[in-house]
């Protein structure tokens, strides 16, 4: 792990002023089941945020109101300037510009890689199917596996999955990218190839929330490190100063246990 | 140390395995004889098989080919294999064939039938093989209005008023789509289609008829039987009847209640009752319904039913073949932005309707041989109708084993190849390697 102090540094330069993401007193229930309370972020284009907290603490449910995958009940959600509510015209806006990638990859398994890839461009954003599968080619170069275009997915290995499963997103062309725990169903020697993917992702100043136990990924890329529990934000800092001098108790316990001092 | 260490100076050759576990040994041991009850029920399945194929082996080496009654056809057999031989009488097949086949189909209009019949192999090849360029679809999509015309005969302009009333449907749901949704764009464009078969056809039919006269001679609906009907009921049963099933299946899903609560009503009411009751209410009920001079057939009404009923199975198989997928994949197919249609469509369909082929051919095969069924209607099904009228001719009064062992070969034929279909199908489609 490098100097975090120049790692902030840097991170910090790529942040502009323009709000990507403004989440305002947000609530969300199941049922009776009070899963969101009163959630506020503001995140700025170009910030990368990584999202902690023990399992159940409403993580997943969070990122996920952000392309509505799950729908709020109360507050405001407004990405890219567009608010999402019922509206299911800026719903499909929203999500034509919010990537997502998801624990256990979700490509389409009755589709080649090169056909995950060009779906969406080609029928959401009605890009030629000849332009679509240059852009598609790119991106695979890009995470590494232009090779392995015209295999279907269950062909390939978790952590390979997992990088077509980043370039589908990329191929959208999106503005913000959302991680639900990208690395969490993989071996450990294919973490480092997503992680890697993603760090060079984060470099080229995408806007990124992700959810992940990696605190090595946390303190390389991220210029924020949010910590929820029991559905709220119990605290936010940058990474050096939230694994060195972590303020609330429960936050404290929870990176003695993950950090395991 | 020294007696742990060992090294090989000469390889060994391979050899080969044991007598007993190879060739026919391990085969007979292995598959018959593996245990004490295997080699018992090896036996008895043996003496079963001997035993059926003595009961019926004189009987089918004494087959008659050629004869005009039954009582002759026995009179052969006695005089060449003694006075207590038995003998099957193909002869009533080669006697009544085209009966079988075409019930009372005019012998003179035959050609149509064999026209037919072609174009029905030209436009299902396109479907199931998949390599052809995809525009020859719509010939497929053209043909059963081409089918419908060959076989009633009639003006030329009443399946193409059909088509325009179809035409007229796909343009009002195309106007709507965007200001009112898919589902009641499609309402709307259903309503004003029917009203334009029910009451626009038949004014504007006479009126080109009397200027534009093509016509082919009509063939009445009573005149169909044997697998000629069978083959109209089934195949436009199955035809129409998947995607009916597919809409059924998506609207159980929905959201919105109105659709949810009509699908669940249709399938289960659909289901719940036996197919003839659903037969009797084509037969007797459906004329209530319908203004009073609509030219409404026997047997499109009986199509009709017969659809439906294919269709509430069809839609609780897709619908198993929905619960399979995960949820994971219709995420991700929000997640990129793709509308429900969309999703739908390139997503989630291609995969639970290929989780489905079993069960989908299953129900079609079912209802193929559910075609026979419209006996009890009235209409000559090659099992029991075209049997009987055969057997109401004096020469033919007793005869029962060959028609039922003709009848059942061509169902056999028939299913049987639906069933290669599909597991061909099932293996080209293996794609996920897990
Ligand atoms: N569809 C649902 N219906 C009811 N309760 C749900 C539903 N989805 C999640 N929950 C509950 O909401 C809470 C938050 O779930 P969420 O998946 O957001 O947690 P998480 O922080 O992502 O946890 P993990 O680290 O285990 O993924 C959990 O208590 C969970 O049981
Ligand atoms: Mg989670």
């Amino acid at each position: 792990m490098s100097e975090p102090n120049t790692q902030a540094a840097r991170a910090q330069m790529q942040v502009s002023d323009e709000v990507a993401i403004q989440i305002s007193n947000m609530n969300k229930w199941y049922g009776q089941f009070h899963v969101l309370r009163d959630i506020n972020l503001t995140v700025q284009r170009g910030e990368r945020i990584v999202i902690a907290g023990p399992s159940g603490s409403g993580k997943s449910t969070m990122i996920r109101c952000i392309n509505r995958l799950e729908e709020h009940q109360a507050g405001k959600i407004i990405v890219d300037g567009i608010e999402l509510t019922s509206d299911l015209k800026n719903i499909d806006k929203v999500r034509s510009e919010v990537g997502m990638v998801f624990q256990h990859f979700n490509l389409f398994p009755h589709l080649t890689i090169l056909e995950n890839l060009t779906l969406a461009p080609i029928w959401v954003r009605k890009v030629p199917k000849r332009e679509a599968e240059e852009t598609a080619m790119y991106f695979l170069e890009k995470v590494k596996i232009p090779e392995q275009a015209n295999k279907y997915p269950g062909q390939l290995s978790g952590g390979q999955q997992q990088r077509v499963a980043i370039a589908r997103s990329l191929c959208m062309k999106p503005r913000i990218m959302l991680f639900d725990e990208p690395t969490s169903a993989l071996d450990p020697e294919m973490i480092k190839e997503v992680l890697d993917t993603m760090i060079e992702l984060a470099e080229e100043g995408m806007t990124m929330l992700c959810v992940t136990h990696e605190m090595g990924f946390a303190q390389a890329v991220a210029n924020r490190v949010i910590f929820m529990a029991d559905g709220q934000i119990v605290e936010q800092n940058n990474p050096h100063d939230f694994f060195n001098n972590p303020q609330s108790e429960r936050t404290k316990q929870f990176l003695s246990q993950i950090l395991g001092h | 140390m020294s007696n742990t260490s060992f090294v090989r100076n000469e390889m060994l050759p391979p050899a080969p395995p044991p007598v007993s576990q190879t060739g026919l040994v391990k085969w007979l041991r292995e598959n018959l004889f593996a245990g004490p009850l295997n080699s018992a029920l090896t036996v008895l399945g043996l003496g079963a098989a001997i035993w059926l194929i003595q009961a019926a082996a004189p009987w089918l080496l004494h087959s008659v080919w050629v004869a005009d009654s039954q009582n002759e056809c026995r009179a052969i057999v006695q005089e060449r294999w003694g006075p207590d031989a038995t003998g099957a009488c193909w002869a009533i097949i080669r006697a009544r064939w085209h009966q079988f086949l075409f019930g009372f189909y005019p012998m003179e209009e035959y050609w149509r039938l064999f026209v037919t019949f072609a174009g029905l192999l030209l436009a299902i090849l396109p479907v199931l093989a998949t390599s052809l360029p995809r525009k020859l679809l719509w010939g497929s999509v053209l043909y059963p209005l081409v089918a419908f015309w060959l076989l009633w005969g009639g003006s030329v302009w009443g399946p193409i008023l059909t088509l325009a009333g179809f035409g007229l449907w796909a343009a009002v749901f195309l106007a709507l789509q965007v200001r009112l949704g898919v589902v009641v764009a499609a309402g709307v464009g259903l309503i004003v289609a029917a009203v334009f078969w029910i009451y626009g056809v038949d004014p504007i039919e006479t009126g080109l008829q009397s200027v534009l006269p093509f016509a082919l001679p009509e063939v009445d609906s009573d005149q169909f039987g044997g697998f000629l009907l069978a083959l109209v009921i089934g195949a436009t049963a199955i035809v129409i009847s998947l995607p009916l099933g597919i809409l059924l299946a998506l609207g159980r899903q929905s959201d919105m209640l109105i659709v949810k609560s009509l699908s669940v009503g249709f399938i289960e009411f659909i289901r719940g009752v036996p197919l003839i009751t659903l037969l009797f209410t084509a037969s007797l009920l459906l004329q209530y319904f319908l203004p009073s001079d609509t030219k409404f057939d026997l047997i499109l009404r009986v199509v009709i039913l017969v659809t439906f009923f294919s269709a509430a199975y069809i839609a609780e198989v897709i619908r198993g073949g929905l619960a399979a997928l995960p949820r994971g994949q219709y995420e991700a197919a929000d997640a990129l932005g793709l509308d429900y249609w969309q999703a739908q469509r390139l997503i989630i369909m291609p995969q639970a309707l290929k989780i489905s082929i079993p069960g989908i051919v299953s129900t079609f095969i079912g209802l193929f041989k559910d075609t026979t069924l419209v006996a009890f209607v009235g209409l000559m099904d090659p099992l029991k109708g075209i049997s009987t009228a055969v057997r109401a001719d004096i020469n033919w009064k007793g005869i029962y084993w060959e028609p039922y062992i003709f009848v059942a070969v061509i169902f056999f034929i028939f299913n049987f190849s639906m069933s290669r279909y599909s597991m061909y199908l099932e293996r080209k489609l293996k794609r996920d390697h897990r």
